[in-house]
């Protein structure tokens, strides 16, 4: 249908200026040597003056890495990853000198400004260092939300810290916690997503670079929300994000994960692990706004997302929401998942996914049902335009103990134009009869109807298939804490946009 | 106001079958005029309104649409929207997932913006949307739904007039606005209608009952038949057709 045709046409010409944070920035940085073997995870670990054990970890990980395959059972393609071909490890040169944000360089952190996350001015206006009384009512308008700024392989700053240290909640970078904080990291590491866990992970495990690292401790209530904005900046150099978030029990935190990647022509690797441990009572949202570089429209370059989130639902009532919002990435793979073991212990996962251009999907969640009466409930809402492909991935599984477990799963795809493919793949399993579980899906294509009902009212395509994508995605968007709601709707907008006119 | 001349058109042939549907619409509605269109089913009413509204399905292959002296005939639907062409769907669109009132915001600033006028606040919208609801005995829990998802028909034909009171188009299209409407709805619609006429503004409204029109009370009466208007006539035009049907025009039919 032609007023399709032409959306479709105008996503196909989906050009790299639309992605507004493609540039890169000038500064100096220090690389680890190129190429992976034991001397570089020896680099890395020294760089961040890690204890002895640590560096044990990331050996034996990497000798299992070693005699580990690449995963190809994903619903993506890309031609083989020369892991000899990469850096695994870039930083600001003196990056691990800085002990406040004065000591930042400006060049990032006007690249933080730039990508909309001003990190001294939140500090300024509303931090604890003095400016209390100008900040009191500001506070009260703006919600609060405390920045770690991973840049490449470090973090650059943490913002609230000493605000946050009051209440008794540990927001800081993982490198930073392996010194401060070394008995909690050692307790946690590795306990939700096992060293051998996957390929990515276990390459993880042996190069990770920096990543949050939170624990509130029991009865606590997060003042603000936490989040961690991730920044790939260097050339040829790849991310490996270690994030560890501990909610001991009757905490509640809202954490938020933010990352994008200047253009660059060649495929970034970026392999995170996240790991949320959830005690009795305690509760953890977790949201993500991705929006890594996806590659130009004819596929060329862009990040490769492969990433393994995994939540531990250890105590009883324990909750873990999972909202993500997936624009970006040439390629993503990733399954945030909850392992329910606790008694009545409840999982989330809400899933928009946006595939634009050339860009590949493969994602989902999967939830294990362990404990007894453990819920879980997984919205997912796919949009694929352009020559994309997108599918959903999705497990229950529900243990023989898991009696009176429940799950309701919605899939829903939206089809941009006839040259996207949308797929969903659910796989079900319970060992006992005392399981609920429901499973709705639907596909749909763009409304014609819908989009000319919407222009008859004077909206411009653009504006109506944003907002007809808008309504699409609603249960999801609703979940997500509303500063983050105002960013990824506009980010849908963006990821859809033809270069009209 | 709007001018329809020797108007040709055909269902858009990359949608399949090179369908001929308008064949030769001649049509002028002054302004402050209502005129009734009137015919059997499937003779081109709506696929009249369709082209008149921009929709890309259809392609014109002769004649003129001109409104208030400009050729409209190659704008975007939302170019006519913002010009003030505003259809009453005969078949209103769901569109889950997105309020009513959050919709009816965009569209009434879109079209704003597109006139170069200032965006009308949410407060003053908001007053605005409460006023109008009430005209048309809509509540508070219809307004917060997603536009048209889960109404009746009736209701969805009622949200109809909501919208065109609250986007005060310049021209109204009515597509068998009353289909569906009971008695009192009919008349609540009708009320709202008729609250919109005035000298400046022109309405096209297509129907195939006596009953709207007893309430409209339209200044001309065309009959359409075979893609053509066939027969124009005051008001009493109406009543003849309701008593004698369509079938002497049925040899215009193609
Ligand atoms: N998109 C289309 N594809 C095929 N046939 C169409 C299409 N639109 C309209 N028609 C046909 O054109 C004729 C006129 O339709 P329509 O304008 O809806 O009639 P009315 O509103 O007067 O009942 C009908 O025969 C209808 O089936
Ligand atoms: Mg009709």
């Amino acid at each position: 249908m032609p007023a399709v045709k032409e959306t479709i046409e105008d996503v196909r010409r989906l050009e790299a200026d639309k992605y507004k944070y493609g540039f890169s920035t000038e500064i100096e940085q220090e690389f680890a040597p190129k190429g992976l073997n034991e001397d570089i995870v020896r680099f890395i670990s020294e760089k961040k003056n890690e204890p002895e054990w640590m560096l044990e970890w990331r050996l034996d990980a990497f000798r299992r890495w070693l005699k580990m395959d690449e995963p190809n059972w994903a619903k993506v393609g890309y031609p083989p990853i020369d892991y000899q071909d990469a850096y695994y490890y870039a930083a600001p040169k003196d990056a691990a000198r800085y002990k406040s944000l004065d000591e930042v360089p400006e060049e990032i952190l006007e690249t933080y400004k730039k990508l909309g996350i001003p990190l001294r001015e939140a500090e300024v206006l509303l931090g604890v260092e003095g400016a209390e009384d100008v900040t009191a009512a500001e506070a009260r308008e703006r919600p609060r939300v405390a920045v770690d700024a991973v840049f490449d392989s470090v973090s650059v700053a943490t913002t609230f810290k000493a605000e946050l240290e009051k209440a008794g909640v540990i927001f800081m970078s993982i490198s930073e916690a392996l010194h401060a904080h070394p008995e909690l990291v050692r307790q946690y590491l590795g306990s939700v997503v096992p060293v051998t866990d996957n390929f990515f992970a276990t390459l993880n495990s042996a190069v990770f670079s920096d990543g949050s690292f939170v624990y509130v401790p029991p009865g606590v209530r997060c003042p603000m929300e936490l989040s961690t904005y991730f920044r790939m900046n260097a050339q040829g150099t790849g991310q490996f994000e270690r994030t560890l978030i501990i909610a001991d029990k009757g905490a509640y935190v809202s954490y938020l994960e933010g990352c994008t990647a200047p253009m660059r022509d060649e495929n970034q690797l970026h392999a995170a692990v996240v790991e949320l441990v959830a005690l009795d009572d305690a509760e953890i949202k977790y949201s993500t706004v991705q929006n890594w570089w996806p590659g130009d429209a004819e596929g060329k370059g862009g990040v490769y997302n492969f990433v393994t989130k995994r939540a531990d639902c250890r105590g009883r009532n324990s909750k873990v929401s999972w909202t993500q919002v997936e624009t970006g990435s040439a390629i993503t793979w990733k399954y945030p998942s909850c392992v329910l073991r606790g008694d009545n212990s409840q999982g989330e996962f809400y899933s928009i996914a946006v595939t634009n251009g050339r860009q590949q999907a493969d994602t989902g969640t999967k939830m294990i049902h362990l404990g007894r009466n453990t819920r879980s409930r997984i919205i997912a809402k796919g949009i694929s335009a352009g020559r994309s492909d997108q599918t959903y991935r999705g497990l229950v599984s529900v243990h023989a103990k898991a009696a009176g477990a429940r799950n309701f799963t919605q899939c829903d795809s939206l089809l941009i134009g006839d040259q996207c493919g949308a797929h969903t793949v659910p796989y079900i399993e319970a060992k006992t009869p005392h399981a609920t579980l429901e499973h709705e899906a639907t596909t749909s294509k763009l409304s014609e109807d819908q989009l000319f009902y919407a222009r008859q009212r004077g909206l411009d395509e653009e504006t109506a298939v944003a907002l007809l994508v808008n309504g699409f995605c609603r249960d999801v968007l609703q979940e997500l804490p509303m500063e983050f709601a105002v960013e990824a709707q506009a980010l849908l907008k963006v990821s859809l946009e033809g270069s009209v006119g | 106001m709007l001018e329809i001349k020797n108007l040709h058109a055909r269902v858009n042939p990359e949608e399949g079958a090179d369908l001929a549907i308008l064949k030769g619409v001649d049509l002028t509605v002054p302004a402050g005029e209502v005129h009734a269109v009137m015919g059997p089913n499937g003779c081109g009413k709506s696929t009249l309104s369709y082209v008149l509204a921009g929709h890309e399905g259809y392609e014109t292959t002769d004649g003129a649409i001109r409104f208030e002296g400009e050729d409209i005939g190659e704008l975007e639907p939302e170019e006519r929207a913002a010009r003030g062409l505003f259809l009453s769907f005969q078949y209103p669109v769901e569109i889950p997932g997105v309020p009513t009132l959050t919709f009816l915001k965009e569209a009434a600033n879109a079209q704003r913006r597109a006139r170069g006028e200032a965006e009308i606040s949410a407060p003053d919208f908001m007053k605005l949307a409460r006023e109008n609801a009430a005209k048309l005995g809509i509540s508070n829990d219809m307004l917060k739904r997603p536009v048209n998802v889960g109404f009746s028909g009736g209701e969805k034909k009622r949200m109809e007039i909501f919208q065109a009171l609250m986007l005060a188009p310049r021209f109204l299209i009515l597509d068998e606005t009353d289909s569906g409407l009971d008695i009192d709805a009919l008349k609540v619609v009708a009320e709202g209608v008729n609250a919109l006429r005035n000298p400046e503004r022109g309405m096209l409204v297509i129907t195939h009952y006596q009953r709207l029109l007893d309430h409209l009370k339209p200044d001309v009466v065309h009959v359409m038949a075979g893609g053509r208007i066939v027969e124009s006539g005051g008001p009493e035009l109406a009543h003849k057709l309701e008593a004698e049907g369509y079938d002497k025009y049925a040899g215009e039919a193609a």
